[in-house]
């Protein structure tokens, strides 16, 4: 039962007054409603234990820079793209396929955005090939930062899983592979294909080959393109027409994850009728050497479909002083194919020093819809430029986007948004609502919504505001007995509510231990 | 309980309370009156710990604590409770997972176990009915899109689930209709023991009908110019400020 558990126990509401309400039903049955596992959680989301006596939340271990590398060179060049996809054993049309878009790369160059402030990478100086072992890694975890430990301590993390996450060297994780099978028995039994890029790309070629690439294409963007050359690996979701997946897709990634490297690539299809949900990362924070972060996903939902697609993001910010941390480029995309369709991103982005990712809809089917729901916070020099892109192209499509920016500290938060309304797009609608909340007064916020209409049925709104988090109500929940730590992080979850309300359940509950937790020392 | 010893208390520079003294002993209720700005929610304030005094000299001992210099949220925990003049509101933060975090907060100061959901909802529902509050508020964010009264009631259902020792009420009895008032001032009385002590911030003499104090004072700038028992209130009620404020202005 390891996996399962921190993202995904059994608990019934983040909701109060769910609980509430079987009460009211029937005041004997405390006993089978509460739990112990319950009752953990009902701590976590209603009191966001999460953030006494910790100092800051420092990052617990640098980047490692003695990394024994297997056979491949450092650098890019057509040779490395091939033993990338000779190592995998990947037939032919994929290596020419990297090939390709490694061609394109030479000839594109690193976007600067206005909002963006980071050194250059060197793109020579990166190793391409995945899984670089670590010498230094930890041998147990008594030899992991303690702070670390604490950390999984407040975010409920159990015991099993810890040292996956703090990267301790393991060989097997006994538990976890017998779990990740019984699922894929479950999921084999409805048809549903879930299973790592690098396998679909070997037991299912004639998918790749029609899929792949056809929502971001190789020639996309910098970043993209460079994913396309060289990506490392991911997961690939095939759910059958007419079936509903019957579990989060997410713990099975979550052991996966921690080997998938700094260029993943994701493809999930919904086919004609289905629905899937599916959780990407883990509140837990992850040890990764990796700096440079450049991940694909593309999302395709046939008709009547319905991909629902949450992330929690928090990689390594880098430290108070702004060194060091994850620079996250993210291509993220759906396409509503079919009429009838649905895409909806859900997104808590706490880590990294720079993130940079715009997770957006093709609305080309009739009556599509596509809905962004962000959390972005940024504290200490953190950087972010997140928001979505919402391409109308067919008739009566609707979208809706709420974004929720946090800035502390010094950071920065951009929400950058596209709606774009096609000539054939008749009556869509959109729906924009991008908040900002500051939390001191050094850090920004800024909002660019962008909207490009051609078809005048269609029916555009976009709402800001900008708050910060007000001295009196920090006073009010004092005054209750909350400390300050609790009470910022108590209005920055309220505030946040209505994309929390998004995730699933066993999520939402970490995602918002993990804001208190990366709020630290934003105050007082 | 509590003893405020000639307390002095500006805001940027500007002398706010001149010289207070108070005295509350457990079991007690202390009424305090007096004109728009005299200082009455700068006391209630500095008590309970707001930022922005500045306290120039005086003391306040609160159960043998020196209570000026407790965070705002230790001396709620020693139970010192505000209900705000204008209680604010906190969108998305619901108000009963508010509440149970603050009662668990104050019985983890006092050693006490804290409240599973189950006993914290009997706990709230039995509450609720002193203050005859609406279920659906519960449910809402804390004080969001709450009419005046409704807060005012929210702020009582804190007040009888936090269980105070020392509650200070600034004009909770103000933008209450006269079944509100009534129902508040039952429930303060139900809530009353001879442990518990009340500072009554009001403009109205009729609050005082239900809530029968022991004191009733008068705050003028920043001074309590007179003490009396509930008779003094109906004199004011009568009178007006003036002759006590003339009175008060000759040298002395
Ligand atoms: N933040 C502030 N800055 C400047 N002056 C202030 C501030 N807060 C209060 N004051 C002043 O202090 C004085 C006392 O205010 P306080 O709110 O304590 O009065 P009050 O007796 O509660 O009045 P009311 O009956 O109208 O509620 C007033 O003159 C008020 O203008
Ligand atoms: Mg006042």
């Amino acid at each position: 039962m390891s996996i399962v558990s921190s993202c995904q126990f059994l608990f019934f509401n983040l909701d109060f007054f769910v609980q509430y309400a079987l009460l009211a039903m029937n005041m004997d049955r405390k006993n089978q409603i509460l739990n112990s596992e319950n009752d953990k959680n009902i701590a976590l989301s209603d009191e966001q234990q999460t953030i006494q006596n910790i100092t800051n939340q420092d990052y617990k271990y640098g980047f490692v820079t003695d990394i024994e590398m297997e056979e491949f060179p450092l650098g890019l060049n057509e040779n490395i793209v091939r033993m990338i996809s000779a190592k995998k054993n990947e037939p032919e049309f994929m290596t020419e396929w990297r090939l390709k878009a490694y061609r394109h790369w030479l000839k594109m160059k690193e976007p600067k955005w206005p909002k963006l402030h980071y050194p250059e990478v060197n793109f020579d100086d990166l190793y391409y090939y995945a899984a670089p072992k670590n010498e230094n890694a930890p041998k147990s975890l008594d030899e992991v930062d303690p702070e670390l430990i604490r950390t999984f301590d407040k975010l409920g993390v159990p015991l099993e899983e810890r040292e996956l996450l703090a990267g301790v060297a393991v060989d097997a994780i006994i538990d976890s592979v017998s779990v990740a099978t019984t699922f894929k028995n479950k999921l084999n039994e409805l048809g549903i294909i879930f299973c790592p890029m690098s396998e679909a790309i070997q037991d299912h070629p004639d998918l790749i080959k029609k899929y792949l690439g056809t929502v971001v294409p190789y020639t996309d963007n910098f970043y993209a393109t460079l994913n396309s050359a060289v990506f490392s690996d991911g997961s690939f979701v095939y759910i059958p027409p007419g079936i509903r997946c019957p579990m989060e897709l997410s713990s099975y990634f979550r052991i996966n994850a921690a080997k998938t490297g700094q260029f993943e690539r994701t493809l999930i299809i919904a086919d004609k009728g289905s629905y899937v949900s599916y959780l990407e990362g883990c509140t837990a924070p992850m040890r990764d050497e990796n700096q440079l972060h450049a991940a694909i996903v593309e999302l395709i939902a046939m008709e009547d479909a319905e991909i629902k697609y949450s992330t929690v993001q928090n990689w390594y910010a880098g430290n108070k002083e702004g060194v060091g941390g994850i620079y996250n480029f993210v291509t993220k995309r759906g396409l509503c194919a079919g009429n009838h369709s649905k895409i909806s991103w859900t997104q808590v982005e706490t880590g990294s020093a720079v993130t940079w990712k715009y997770p957006s809809c093709i609305l080309k089917g009739d009556y599509s819809v596509g809905e962004f729901y962000s959390v972005a916070l940024t504290n200490n020099f953190q950087q972010a430029d997140t928001g979505t892109k919402m391409i109308h192209q067919g008739r009566n499509t609707r979208s809706l986007i709420i974004s929720k920016g946090i800035s502390a500290g010094k950071s920065n938060n951009a929400y950058r948004g596209l709606v774009k309304v096609s000539s054939k797009a008749e009556n869509a609608r959109n729906y924009s609502q991008c908040d900002s909340l500051l939390i001191g007064d050094q850090c920004g916020a800024h909002t660019y919504p962008y909207m490009e209409i051609e078809n005048p049925s269609a029916q555009v709104e976009h709402e800001a505001t900008t708050s910060k988090v007000s001295e009196d109500q920090i006073f009010y929940l004092n005054q209750r007995g909350i400390s300050t730590e609790d009470a910022v992080g108590m209005i920055v979850s309220g505030y946040a509510r209505e994309v929390f309300q998004q995730l699933p359940m066993e999520f939402a509950v970490e995602a918002q231990a993990l804001m208190s937790l990366s709020l630290e020392g934003s105050v007082g | 309980m509590l003893s405020i010893k000639n307390l002095h208390v500006s805001i940027e520079g500007k002398p706010i309370l001149r010289g207070l003294n108070l005295e509350v002993k457990p079991g007690e209720i202390h009424a305090i009156m007096g004109p728009n700005g005299s200082g009455k929610s700068t006391l209630a304030h500095v008590l309970s710990g707001r930022e922005g005094y500045q306290i120039d000299s005086g003391s306040a001992i609160y159960k043998n604590l020196n209570l000026l210099e407790m965070a705002p949220e230790i001396r709620a925990r020693e139970g010192i409770f505000l209900a705000f003049q204008y209680p604010i509101e906190i969108p998305g933060v619901n108000n009963t997972s508010f509440l149970k975090k603050a009662l668990n907060e104050i019985r983890k100061h006092r050693g006490e176990e804290e409240l599973d959901a189950i006993d914290f909802l009997s706990l709230i529902k039995k509450q609720m009915k002193l203050v005859e509050m609406n279920e659906d508020l519960l449910r809402r964010p804390v004080n969001q899109g709450f009419s005046g009264g409704e807060k005012k009631r929210n702020e009582i259902l804190q007040m009888a689930v936090l269980n105070p020792e020392l509650a200070i009420l600034d004009e909770t009895d103000s933008g209450l209709d006269i079944d509100a008032l009534r129902i508040v001032a039952s429930g303060v009385n139900k809530l009353r023991t001879e442990s518990n002590a009340y500072v009554v911030i009001t403009h109205y003499q009729r609050l005082l009908d239900h809530i029968i104090p022991d004191f009733v004072h008068v705050l003028s700038k920043g001074q309590i110019i007179k003490s009396g028992t509930k008779e003094l209130a109906l004199e004011l009620e009568e009178r007006g400020y003036d002759w006590l404020l003339e009175k008060s202005e000759s040298p002395s």
